[in-house]
C-alpha cells in the first residue's frame, strides 16, 4: 500500500470510515426516502423546466420572430447561453480527466457529480443551437450526408460545422466516460437492492459487472485512456465555440486570443458552478466527511486561477484594441465599456476580475457561505461576459443608421430560466438514483488518505 | 451457456487477500482470479496477469477514424463538389488542410473512445441485460474473494484446497457456480 505524506490533509475524514460505511452513506439517498428540501427544490425546478419546454415549443410553432432579435443584432440571448452551458460542462471534464492524468486524489469525491453536471449542461447547450435554426425539423442539414437536392455537402471549413462534430464528440465521449465509471458503482446498488423493480433497473444499468481482477485492469487502463483523449478533447470544444466568434470580421470577436481565452473563462464558471452544486449536495446529504473544507478549498484556487487568467485576457483584449490602431476594433472596446451596456461590461469586470481575488485569503476560501455566494456571482459574471462579447460586438454595426439595441422578450427569458429548470430536474434526478460519489475511487483511496487510515501500519 | 463450479474464499480486507493469496501460492495452489469492489493495485502481478492490450486497440480505432474523416473530407470538399468561399477555392486537399484539422481531430477521438468503450464492454462481458456473476453480493461492497478451479490443481483434494484457503485467513470458505462462457 502506497502511504501519503502524514503532513497533507486526509481527504477522507472520520475516524471510523470503513469500506461498507461508504457504501451505506453512498446508498442511503438512493435506499431511502428524499428529504422535504429535496421536493421543495425539484419542484421548483419541474416548474421552470415546464415553463421553459412550453417556451421552446412556442419558439418552434412560431419561428424565432418570438425571441428579441433584429436585422442588427441576429445573435443575442439564445448564443449567450449556449456558449454559457458549454462553458459550465468543461469543468466536469477537467476535474474527471485532467485531474486523473496529474493525480490529483482531491479529484474523486467530486469527479462524479461534477461529470453528470457536464453531460446536463451538454444538452442543454445543444437545444439552443438546435432551435435556433428555426426549423429544427431540418437539423439533420448539419450532418455529412447527401441529401435530396443532390450532392450538395456540408462545409468543412466552418467553425459551425466544427462546431457541430465538437459537441457532438464531446458529449458522446463525456458520456461513455462517465457511464464506464458508473458501472461498478450500479453493481454495488444491484447486490445490495431489496426491491425487485430496483433489483431488475440496477441488474440492466450495471451490466452484469463482476469486479473480478481482469475486469478491474481493463477499466483502469479504460479510465487513463480516456481521460488522455477527453483532455485535448474538452480544449478543442471551446477554442473551437470560440471560434464560430473569431473567425468572422466583426470588431471585437476578431482576436486570435478568443480559443485560450474561451477555455479559461469556460473552466472558471465550471468550477463555479460545480462549487454551487458541491456546496448543495454536502448540506442536503450530509458528505461533509468525503466533500472537505479542502476540496473546497483546492476549487477555490482553480477558480482564482482561471479568473486571473481571464482578468489578464480581458485587460490584453483592451490595450491591443488601442494598440493595433484599428479604429472599429478600438471604438468596440470603448462602445464595451462606456456605451449604453457599459452596466454589462461593468457587471462582467466586477464578478470576473475582482471578486475571485477575495480568494487570496486563506479565510475567504474556506468559508462555505462565502465559497456559496461567490460561486453564483462567478456564474452570473460570465454569463455577462457572453452577453457583452456578442450583444455589445453586434448592435453598433459599421453604418451607424443599422444601430440598433436588444431587448429580450419573455420567450427568450423563459427559455433561459426553462433550461437552468431542466437543468436541475435532471441533476436532482441524478442526487436521488445514482451514486453521488464514486464509491469505487472512494474506497480506493481510504487507507491511503482517509482519516481512518492515518498513522496505521497497514501490512506491506 | 457454460457453467464451471469453483471454490472461493471470502476475506475481509484487500491487504488480508494479497497476503492470503502469496500464502496459498507459496503452498503450491494456483489462484485464478479475485474479486473485489475497487481496483487493487499490484493484484496482475500477485496473481501473474498480463496487462490489457486495449489502449493499442484504442490507438488502432483512433487511425481507422482519422483515416476515414480524411477520405470522407477528400471527397465532399474537393471531388465531388468543390466551392469556393470566400475567394479560397477547394481545389487541393493540402491546401485546404488547416481550416479540416479540427474534425479530422474530433473524429479520430470519437472512433478512439467509442471503439475501446465497446472492446471493454465485450472483452469484460459487460452488456446491458446480462445477469450479475460475481460469487457474492458483498465482493461489490466491502469483501474480496478469490477463485480457485479444482481441476487446476490436481495435487490437493477439495477438502485440502479448502482448508488451505480456511487457513489464509478467510472470513468464509464456500464452492458455487458461475457462468464461464456466455456462447
Amino acid at each position: 500500500m502506497v502511504k501519503e505524506a502524514e503532513v497533507r490533509e486526509p481527504l477522507i475524514l472520520g475516524k471510523d470510515v470503513t469500506y461498507h460505511s461508504i457504501t451505506e452513506d453512498v446508498c442511503r439517498p438512493i435506499e431511502g426516502k428524499a428529504g422535504k428540501l429535496w421536493w421543495l427544490l425539484f419542484s421548483v425546478a419541474v416548474v421552470l423546466a415546464i415553463w421553459g419546454t412550453g417556451m421552446i415549443l412556442y419558439t418552434i410553432g412560431r419561428g424565432i420572430g418570438v425571441w428579441g432579435l433584429n436585422n442588427t443584432i441576429d445573435w443575442a440571448w439564445d448564443i449567450t447561453n449556449f456558449v454559457w452551458w458549454v462553458g459550465i460542462g468543461h469543468a466536469g471534464t477537467l476535474i474527471s480527466a485532467v485531474l486523473l492524468l496529474f493525480r490529483q486524489k482531491w479529484r474523486m469525491a467530486i469527479n462524479r457529480s461534477a461529470e453528470a453536471m457536464t453531460i446536463f449542461a451538454v444538452i442543454m447547450a445543444a437545444l439552443f443551437p438546435g432551435i435556433h435554426m428555426g426549423r429544427i425539423w431540418l437539423a439533420y442539414f448539419v450532418f455529412p450526408i447527401p441529401n435530396q437536392f443532390g450532392s450538395l455537402w456540408v462545409n468543412f471549413n466552418s467553425p459551425l460545422l466544427w462546431d457541430v462534430f465538437a459537441i457532438s464528440t464531446y458529449f458522446s465521449v463525456s458520456f461513455v466516460f462517465w457511464y464506464i465509471g458508473l458501472i461498478p458503482d450500479f453493481a454495488t446498488i444491484r447486490d445490495r437492492a431489496k426491491g425487485p423493480i430496483a433489483k431488475k433497473v440496477y441488474s440492466m444499468l450495471s451490466f452484469g459487472w463482476t469486479g473480478n481482477a481482469m475486469a478491474w485492469i481493463r477499466f483502469e487502463e479504460v479510465s487513463l485512456v480516456l481521460a488522455g483523449l477527453a483532455t485535448p478533447l474538452v480544449f478543442s470544444v471551446h477554442s473551437i465555440v470560440s471560434m464560430d466568434f473569431a473567425t468572422s470580421v466583426i470588431p471585437g470577436w476578431h482576436t486570435t486570443i478568443f480559443p485560450p481565452y474561451f477555455v479559461a473563462g469556460a473552466v472558471f464558471s465550471g468550477f463555479a458552478m460545480v462549487q454551487t452544486l458541491l456546496l448543495v449536495i454536502r448540506k442536503v446529504l450530509h458528505y461533509e466527511k468525503y466533500i472537505t473544507i479542502q476540496h473546497i478549498e483546492m476549487m477555490n484556487r482553480i477558480i482564482t486561477v482561471t479568473g486571473s487568467i481571464v482578468g489578464v485576457a480581458y485587460l490584453s483584449e483592451l490595450f491591443i484594441s488601442w494598440y493595433s490602431g484599428v479604429e472599429y476594433e478600438g471604438y468596440a472596446f470603448l462602445n464595451r465599456a462606456t456605451g449604453p451596456y457599459w452596466w454589462a461590461y461593468f457587471i462582467m469586470m466586477t464578478a470576473n476580475v475582482v471578486s475571485p481575488q477575495l480568494f487570496w485569503f486563506k479565510k475567504l476560501r474556506t468559508s462555505l457561505t462565502f465559497s456559496f455566494f461567490l460561486s453564483i456571482i462567478v456564474n452570473i459574471g460570465m454569463w455577462f461576459e457572453r452577453f457583452v462579447i456578442i450583444v455589445t460586438s453586434l448592435h453598433r454595426d459599421y453604418i451607424p443608421s443599422n444601430w440598433s439595441m436588444f431587448h429580450p422578450t419573455f420567450v427568450d427569458i423563459g427559455i433561459y430560466l426553462g433550461t437552468i429548470g431542466i437543468f436541475f430536474t435532471l441533476f436532482l434526478g441524478f442526487t436521488r438514483f445514482f451514486p453521488v460519489l464514486a464509491l469505487n475511487e472512494l474506497k480506493s483511496i481510504l487507507k491511503s488518505s482517509g482519516e481512518a487510515y492515518r498513522g496505521k501500519d497497514t501490512g506491506h | 451457456m457454460t457453467k464451471e463450479k469453483f471454490i472461493y474464499g471470502m476475506y475481509n480486507d484487500d491487504d488480508l487477500m494479497i497476503a492470503g493469496i502469496k500464502q496459498l501460492q507459496s503452498k503450491g495452489v494456483h489462484v485464478r482470479d479475485a474479486y473485489s469492489p475497487f481496483p487493487i493495485h499490484g493484484l496482475e502481478d500477485v496473481l501473474g496477469m498480463k496487462w490489457t492490450r486495449i489502449a493499442i486497440a484504442a490507438f488502432i480505432y483512433g487511425l481507422t477514424g482519422l483515416t476515414l474523416s480524411i477520405i470522407t473530407i477528400n471527397y465532399m470538399m474537393i471531388m465531388d463538389w468543390p466551392l469556393n468561399i470566400g475567394g479560397k477555392p477547394n481545389f487541393s486537399f493540402y491546401q485546404n488542410l488547416p481550416a479540416f484539422v479540427p474534425i479530422m481531430f474530433e473524429f479520430t477521438v470519437l472512433c478512439a473512445g467509442h471503439g475501446m468503450a465497446i472492446t471493454y464492454f465485450f472483452r469484460n462481458m459487460t452488456l446491458p441485460g446480462l445477469p450479475a456473476r460475481n460469487p457474492h453480493p458483498r465482493t461489490t461492497d466491502d469483501h474480496f474473494a478469490i477463485e480457485i478451479a479444482e481441476k487446476e490443481n490436481t495435487n490437493f483434494s477439495k477438502e485440502q484446497i479448502e482448508e488451505l484457503i480456511a487457513e489464509s485467513g478467510t472470513v468464509a470458505v464456500f464452492e458455487k457456480e458461475r457462468i464461464v462462457k456466455f456462447l
